[in-house]
């Protein structure tokens, strides 16, 4: 495979008429990335990945596949890539094993020959000779990435892979995910499911409305959201007065007993001296953690518009 | 294997497994069949008005003609319709379009397959209803030399060769039907509506062929092309309609595949 990266989105717009579904979508996934695309239902990430995979055609902008874009190379475009997207479908009058030969003999390249292989991966061999049409919605997401995985794909894109199933199913597919990634396959997902992307990826994009509000890694995101302290002083004015006049801390709020405010761990180290030096106890001062979830719902929900944006430049 | 035979061979894997396919080739069985049972159980002559009709029960070999004259109002155009009217668009609805246009294999290639496993079931169909049409015919009238419609005689050996060019010439005229449907499945992506819609075609063409005023355009129309191949009955064969029936049905079909293919090679798959 070529150096391109695995997948380069620049500038994708979709336009069904006066509805703007994916509005200049920048994405770039690098190889081994497990990328989580993230946004509230509707936002516009299954229209984006259908633009990746060449099933519609962007209204501008460019996506390309290890370099290659499927409106101009076609179906060679999707070589090393596999996927789907609003979940798995098949022939429901045909078996598991017939709906994969078919993909298989689709694709040439020796597929047919891995179908007992990745029926086995993904425990359905035993129900292989069944018609799909009876097979569970779980099944079916297995039997999508079976027909993924006879490509022997180097990109999986997977549309909210575990939509729709058990708990038992979600973990089983998240651990499939897991394994194929450590295999060294890149992966981009697209979630509305925030712990599924907390728990699987490196990379995340987030997309509202059909914009991108933040690109980049995960461990990057939400440290721009963990310089947020607090602190619980005995004499809350008093150290309230003094955070304030403390150099390095910003924000400083007086909520109920405890004092808010966010600052770098340096600013954090000399305000504990200065609380010491002011002979003023306190009882805790803790970083605050915040999950990917108050961030995503901070961001995708609007309330934190701007900050969203300017985190995505600290951390570009 | 080439791309185009790939899809071929699993569209054709489909259409055997889906119950639609029976229905067509089970009616293009049953009514040669019933048509010889009722003549039979009625102890008639058969229908005066109709090429051959007269001579019907003098040998199986008109069997066949007979049926196809009546199928070919509107039996096998809607036979051809199921298929033709269902074969993109049922794949839109579920979904497994997009399942296999993720694949390796080109958008032309998906379509040329398609049209290609069409054409093929209406063949099919086609020869169903004739071959059972020669056996039922000779079962109950026996088989001996056909009376053509110049009023000669024609020996058994030349009169398959008769039914083999008629068979011929009305497929090609039938694609014209098929080409349609193909077109209304793939633009329209509603399945229901295609097959109808074709349905409404191809009556059409032959209503417009009967209206008064339409004799400039009805040498035109798809609809006579289904009657050109009485000319082969003929002694000596008359070539003239067959030879316009070849290029008329060219456009029939050119036209409206063409229109579908750069629908099918430039459309948005999306859910419906």
């Amino acid at each position: 495979m070529s150096g391109e990266p695995p997948v380069v989105a620049r500038g994708l717009v979709k336009r069904y008429g006066e509805i703007v579904a994916v509005d200049d979508v920048d994405l770039t996934v690098e190889a081994g990335d497990v990328f989580g695309y993230l946004g509230p239902n509707g936002a516009g990430k299954t229209t984006s990945l259908r633009m990746l995979l060449g099933l519609i055609r962007p209204t501008s902008g460019s996506a390309r596949l290890f370099g290659r874009d499927p409106l101009v190379d076609g179906a060679r475009a999707l070589d090393g890539v596999a996927g789907f997207v609003e979940g798995p479908r098949f022939y429901p009058y045909l078996s598991g094993r017939k709906n994969l030969e078919l993909l298989a003999d689709y694709d040439g390249d020796g597929a047919r020959g891995r179908i007992d292989e990745v029926l086995d991966i993904v425990e359905l061999r035993d129900r292989a000779k069944h018609r799909v049409g009876g097979y569970s919605h779980g099944m079916r997401q297995r039997l999508g990435i079976a027909a993924s995985l006879i490509r022997r794909p180097q990109l999986l894109l997977l549309d909210e892979p575990t939509t729709g199933l058990d708990p038992a199913g979600m973990r089983d597919m998240r651990d499939l995910v897991r394994r194929l990634a450590s295999e060294g396959i890149t992966v981009l997902l697209s979630s509305h499911l925030l712990a599924e992307v907390e728990e699987l990826c490196n990379r995340v994009a987030i997309i509202r409305k059909g914009r991108i509000l933040y690109e980049g890694s995960l461990q990057a995101l939400l440290a721009t959201a963990s310089d947020r302290y607090s602190l619980r002083a005995v004499e809350p004015e008093r150290a309230r007065l003094l955070c304030l006049a403390q150099p390095g801390l910003e924000d400083v709020a007086l909520d109920g007993d405890e004092i808010t405010f966010r600052a770098a761990e340096d600013a954090i180290a000399a305000l504990s001296i200065a609380l010491g030096q002011a002979r003023l106890g306190f009882t805790s001062l803790t970083p605050q953690t915040t999950s990917l979830e108050e961030l995503f719902l901070d961001m995708t929900e609007g309330a934190a518009d701007v900050p969203a944006v300017a985190a995505t430049e600290e951390v570009a | 294997m080439s791309g185009v035979a790939r899809v071929y061979k699993w569209e054709l894997a489909k259409l055997v497994a889906q119950k639609r396919t029976y229905l067509g080739i089970g009616a293009a069985i049953l009514v040669p069949i019933a048509f010889v049972v009722s003549l039979v159980v009625q102890g008639g002559t058969g229908p005066t008005d109709v090429p051959l009709g007269r001579t019907l029960t003098a040998t199986g070999l008109a069997t066949p003609f007979v049926v196809l004259f009546f199928l070919s109002i509107w039996g096998l155009p809607l036979i051809t319709a199921l298929v033709a009217g269902d074969i993109v668009a049922s794949e839109t609805n579920n979904g497994t379009l997009k399942t296999i246009l993720t694949r390796s294999r080109d958008r032309g290639e998906v379509f040329t397959g398609k049209v290609l496993a069409c054409l093929t079931y209406m063949i099919v169909a086609v020869l169903a209803m004739a071959v059972v049409g020669v056996v039922a015919g000779s079962i109950a009238w026996g088989l001996h030399p056909l009376t053509s419609l110049s009023g000669t005689s024609v020996p058994v050996g030349h009169s398959l060769v008769l039914l083999g060019e008629t068979l011929g010439i009305y497929i090609v005229a039938l694609a014209g039907v098929a080409a349609f449907g193909i077109m209304l499945s793939t633009v329209t992506r509603n399945s229901a509506a295609s097959v109808v819609g074709t349905l409404m075609f191809a009556l059409l063409m032959q209503l417009l062929g009967v209206l008064p005023g339409t004799e400039a355009i009805r040498p035109y129309l798809l609809g006579t092309q289904f009657d050109a191949w009485h000319g082969f009955l003929r002694t000596p064969a008359d070539w003239a309609p067959v030879v316009r029936a070849l290029w008329v049905c060219a456009i029939y079909l050119a036209a409206p595949l063409t229109a579908a293919y750069l629908v099918f090679l430039r459309r948005d798959v999306a859910g419906e």
